[in-house]
């Protein structure tokens, strides 16, 4: 059987991530394929519930990333984002989801080596956690 | 209790309110909420223990509102609740009558908002030694255990929302679990649509529960739904020192940030 593959969604902001991941390609850093990027404009954006959708559809892990404090190109979206996760992931820890499959950074448009650095590691932390089983197999529970 | 019905006379015959929403006496040992719109009714109105609704919630309900400018008698999470939606500018205090009763059962005056802030602030608002140990039971269980346990709790869910119909700070008239393009709740109550049903009404709350424990006493399945939100309401007072319920003036602490604001897992 061929090595566990994890799919991870990553939520990026469009100013700073993004551009920080373009950055990566265009200097032919490589890192990990299993990562798929959500462009959305500012992590102020992100809902908390887009997190759990993508673990709906079958996420293993999830990244979560945008502009450093201060540098939001909205001035404070990230600002924002900062204290809705930290309420946010108090909440899953409590029901019982997994945080080490959640992970938050802050990554420049300059930082092309952190992104790949960033993705690297949190795809080798995923694949030894395996796939999102008891996550997966209660959701489907009911459902035809 | 002869007090607050008179009282309570005094406000209908002056037309200083043309509704009273006081508690009366329901099935069994219950109490229920009762609308009393002449004086003369206002010898129903009862106060014991048994009455424990959040009876703010009744002012956002558009039948509620049809009757005439309310006067509204409250405990505690009742003013915590008025003071929050005043915050959220949704009542005003020109529009409303507070028949204020203390924890040990003694009315108080309170003629203006300024004074209920000023009761609320001498209240102890931490959690009580049996919500601490609720609390406590299920932070001490591991990850796969908390997990299994709130699988089975919210399994008994049947999407009544009945927690939502009887929280005075769920009120938005288009609430998201009623939209349907995009479909951004399942409809059905399987495990899927429970559990982000629950985390999505326990989020909406974060920063803005009462701690009524409305929630949980509404609930046909007997699920500890206030519980997420004591739990919500802890975080937020550790990390920004927020309590909702507070102020007429209050802040939503999920609006509002410090740049100093300090957390431990954003690499």
């Amino acid at each position: 059987m061929s090595e566990f593959e994890p799919k991870i969604i990553a939520f990026v902001c469009n100013w700073c991530t993004y551009a920080g991941a373009d950055l990566t390609g265009t200097s032919r850093i490589k890192y990990a394929s299993n990562v798929r990027m959500v462009r959305l404009p500012c992590t102020g954006r992100i809902d908390f519930m887009l997190l759990l959708k993508a673990f709906d559809q079958g996420a293993d892990g999830i990244i979560v990333s945008g502009c450093h404090p201060g540098d939001c190109h909205y001035t404070a979206g990230n600002f924002h984002a900062r204290r809705r996760w930290m309420v946010f992931r108090e909440l899953l820890d409590f029901i019982g989801i997994d945080l080490r499959r959640i992970h938050f950074a802050w990554i420049s448009a300059a930082e092309g080596g952190k992104f790949a650095e960033f993705v690297n590691q949190v795809t080798g932390e995923i694949k030894k956690l395996g796939p999102y089983e008891s996550f997966q197999k209660a959701m489907s529970a009911g459902i035809e | 209790m002869e007090e607050l019905r008179k009282k309570a006379r005094e406000a209908l015959a002056s037309g200083a309110a043309q509704v009273v929403l006081g508690y009366g006496k329901g099935s069994g040992k219950k109490a229920r909420a009762v609308f009393i719109r002449k004086p003369d009714q206002a010898d129903k109105l009862i106060l014991d223990d048994s009455c424990v609704q959040n009876l703010a919630v009744y002012l956002k309900k558009p039948e509620v509102r049809a009757l005439g400018k309310p006067a509204i008698v409250s405990r505690l999470p009742t003013m915590r609740a008025l003071l929050q939606l005043a915050s959220e500018n949704q009542v005003a205090e020109k529009d409303l009558l507070v028949l204020g009763v203390s924890h040990d059962g003694k009315l108080l005056d309170l003629p203006e908002f300024k004074a209920m802030e000023d009761y609320v602030a001498t209240a102890p608002l931490e959690l009580t030694a049996e919500e601490r140990a609720e609390l406590d039971k299920i932070q001490k269980l591991s990850l796969d255990e908390r997990w299994r346990y709130w699988q089975e709790q919210f399994a008994k869910c049947v999407k009544c929302y009945a927690c939502r119909a009887a929280c005075p700070l769920c009120y938005c008239a288009n609430c998201l679990a009623e939209c349907n393009q995009p479909q951004w709740l399942p409809v059905p109550s399987h495990q899927r649509g429970n559990l982000e049903w629950h985390i999505i009404r326990a989020m909406h709350l974060a920063g803005r529960c009462v701690s009524c424990g409305d929630c949980s006493r509404a609930c046909p399945a007997g699920i500890p739904l206030h519980l997420l939100n004591r739990k919500l309401a802890e975080e937020l007072f550790r990390n920004f020192k927020s309590r909702a319920g507070m102020s007429a003036k209050g802040e939503y602490a999920l609006g509002v940030f410090k740049p100093e604001d300090k957390e431990n897992f954003i690499k």
